[in-house]
């Protein structure tokens, strides 16, 4: 779960990791209010999971009321790299005196957490410079360390002394909150030498929400994800009119591939899970059926233990009940493959041997129909 | 260093010699019941099951325990499947590593990180290997398999596969079987983002294997393991031919794509970052589960020889 700025800075304050006051809303009447107690001028900025923010005008300084009724409801209307604006965020100005970069993040390949830290803040992480980077196992990171790493930073007096708390709450905040990614940029540096987090970004490891019912609050799906995810399911929505369903990410992953290279547009990617039974499958056409845009469905199952006419039984279920009204274009490995196809001969559903088949079938059936 | 091939199959002249004995974690569960058929199906040796608060029963022919240690005391099984719910992962696991278990095979979706990195440093404390979690499993076709792969799409070859993905390593098992290269062990690291054994470390320990002509590396998008393995192959100088797959190329940055592991960062964890690392490697990738048996057989006769 990717926690938006205003929720990973609730984090920050509860940790006593300093922020700059700031106000969340989601309508214009409350940030009229908030505008209200914060005074002008101020910075707007729009509440989404995705990075590149300011380069997209969905931050923007804000000095007086009228400027307040143009930008409100502009950044409220931003989609950037098709992420939508959740909320406002209303946060007074920071006297700047230098943005600093720190993060901790799950190092993947050494399997411990990791700090990332530069005195050159600011830009996104790919061009930060002058890296300094410390991998610190599993538990937190002791004063020492942090000590270090503000030293190695150039870091002075109050600062070095602040960026050492933060640094040590900010892994207290992985440790507890089991999260893959922490990380504050900009970390600026007032004129006064103290310092605060500008911006913050925070993602808690999914598997472990079980542990973390104080977190919820922060949980936000669509109706679709949530009931996805009561079947087990993995379902993320993207720009196209093929539905792609299969059993196993890696598979549907591979099926969404081939759907593009054959110049084909993927509605969403619909991991059924490892095993495949006729329940599933037609929780996944209900699911499907809830999406306007798509045309077609392209299914890729490797059945293997699972017999192919379990499948089949839900595709001609869901043809009954009239929840499916668009073409199907199945591959189905496994047993009784033959007995599947006779059961879905004269139905919207189309079996195949191979996957290439079904997707060249798909994507030239529902091209057509536009 | 426990030897992989050692644990799983033993010596020539070992009395269990590929009759290695097995215990199932969570062997009375629907998931678990289901899948200790199939594997006795295929030859796998399962000696005992675990269920706490079921000991003394049995599952089939099968006696059940209520923990690994009177288990392993009672069998001298070093291998262990583990079958439990994700939330009680992290239980099983410790009693299996302090247990004595050297191969724990970790099938579980959905273990919160920290806690397989909690086993993964007790097995090191304890000279011990974890595939997984979120893993199939290892097949070796023809002798046994520890994990819940079908049998079908396998046949005993030596061609080693390794795969991030359940699904995808059946589908390009099956391929290769088709055009006769069979396999000689099939490993699933698994699809979350820490992996007991990674794709470097899984390949590092089948490599010598004495009866590997090639190996096959299936991955996804998401973090650097391809990048890290083509730069070992290119450190390690091996000379056997490997033939990649990459699944993921047209997801897009910052979803998660079903697995745990499979989700790109900028251009951390990309196709393109993992791609052209391979090419360095000599590695070619395929564009499509299909082509792998095709890339292979440019680079291998069908008696297993180099070209």
């Amino acid at each position: 779960m990717r926690l938006l700025e205003y929720q990973a800075k609730t984090l920050f304050a509860e940790y006593g990791i300093p922020i700059p006051k700031g106000l969340t809303s989601t309508e214009i009447e409350q940030g009229r209010k908030d505008a209200a107690v914060l005074g002008f001028p101020f910075v707007i900025k729009a509440q989404m999971a995705v990075g590149g923010r300011g380069k997209a005008g969905a931050i923007q300084k804000c000095q007086n009321a009228d400027e307040f009724e143009l930008k409100y409801p502009e950044i409220m209307q931003k989609v950037v790299k098709g992420e939508k604006t959740k909320a406002i965020l209303l946060e007074k100005m920071a006297d700047i005196k230098k943005e600093l970069y720190l993060s901790l993040f799950l190092n993947r390949g050494k399997r411990c957490y990791t700090i990332i830290a530069s005195a050159d803040g600011g830009v996104e992480i790919e061009s930060v410079k002058n890296q300094i980077i410390r991998e610190v196992g599993l538990g937190d990171v002791d004063a020492k360390t942090a000590e270090e790493v503000a030293h190695t930073m150039c870091l002075k007096d109050k600062s070095a002394a602040d960026f050492v708390d933060i640094l040590q709450k900010l892994s207290k905040i992985t440790t507890e909150k089991e999260a893959e990614l922490a990380e504050i940029n900009p970390l600026a540096i007032l004129g006064d030498g103290s310092v605060v987090a500008l911006d913050g970004k925070v993602i808690i490891d999914d598997n472990a929400m079980f542990r973390h019912d104080e977190l919820r609050r922060f949980q936000e799906v669509s109706d679709l994800e949530e009931r996805a995810e009561k079947s087990g399911f993995s379902l993320v929505e993207l720009e196209g009119n093929i539905a792609v369903v299969g059993n196993g990410a890696g598979l549907v992953m591979s099926s969404l591939d081939m759907l593009s290279d054959h110049g084909g547009k993927p509605a969403c990617f619909l991991d059924v899970g490892g095993g495949a039974t006729t329940d599933t499958v037609y929780e996944a056409l209900t699911l499907i059926s809830k999406m306007k845009k798509v045309k077609g469905i392209l299914v890729n199952l490797y059945g293997g233990i699972v017999k192919t006419t379990t499948v089949a039984t839900a595709f001609i279920k869901a043809y009954e009940d009239k929840v499916l009204d668009v073409p199907v274009f199945a591959r189905m490995s496994g047993a009784e493959a033959d007995k599947s196809k006779e059961m879905l001969k004269g139905s919207r559903t189309k079996m195949f041997d191979t996957v290439e088949e079904a997707i060249n079938a798909a994507v030239m059936e529902v091209n057509k129909i536009g | 260093m426990v030897d992989l091939f050692e644990l799983l199959i033993g010596k020539e002249g070992d009395a269990d010699y590929k009759k290695k004995p097995v215990i199932i974690q969570g062997i009375t569960g629907k998931f678990g019941s289901f899948h200790t058929q199939q594997m006795l199906a295929y030859g796998t040796n399962i000696v005992a099951g675990v269920t706490p608060g079921k000991g003394g029963q049995k599952f089939e022919q099968t006696p059940i325990y209520n923990t690994v240690k009177e288990a392993v005391d009672a069998t001298g099984a070093k291998i262990s499947v583990v079958f439990v719910p994700a939330k009680f992962f992290l239980e099983a696991a410790i009693d299996a590593l302090e247990a004595g278990i050297k191969l724990l095979i970790a099938i579980p979706e959905h273990v919160p990180i920290r806690d397989s990195m909690k086993t993964i440093e007790l097995a090191k404390k304890k000279d011990a290997i974890v595939i997984g979690p979120n893993t199939p499993g290892i097949i070796i076709p023809g002798v046994m398999k520890i994990g819940i792969m079908p049998a079908s799409p396998f046949k005993p070859g030596r061609i080693a596969v390794l795969s991030r993905s359940g699904t995808l390593m059946y589908e390009v098992s099956y391929n290769l079987s088709l055009a006769n290269f069979g396999q000689s062990v099939c490993l699933g690291i698994g699809g979350d983002p820490i992996n007991g054994t990674p794709v470097i470390e899984a390949f590092d320990r089948i490599r010598n294997g004495a009866n590997i002509d090639g190996v096959v590396v299936v991955g996804e998008i998401g973090g650097d393991a391809e990048e890290m393995l083509a730069q070992h192959i290119i450190d390690t100088k091996f000379d056997k031919p490997v033939v990649a797959y990459i699944a993921g190329r047209a997801a897009p940055k910052e979803k998660r794509m079903g697995h745990a592991g499979a989700i790109i960062y900028g251009n951390y964890g990309s196709s393109e970052s993992k791609v052209s690392m391979y090419a360095k490697a000599n590695v070619p990738v395929a564009k499509r589960p299909a082509e792998v048996a095709m890339l292979l057989a440019g680079k291998l006769d069908i008696k297993g020889r180099i070209k």
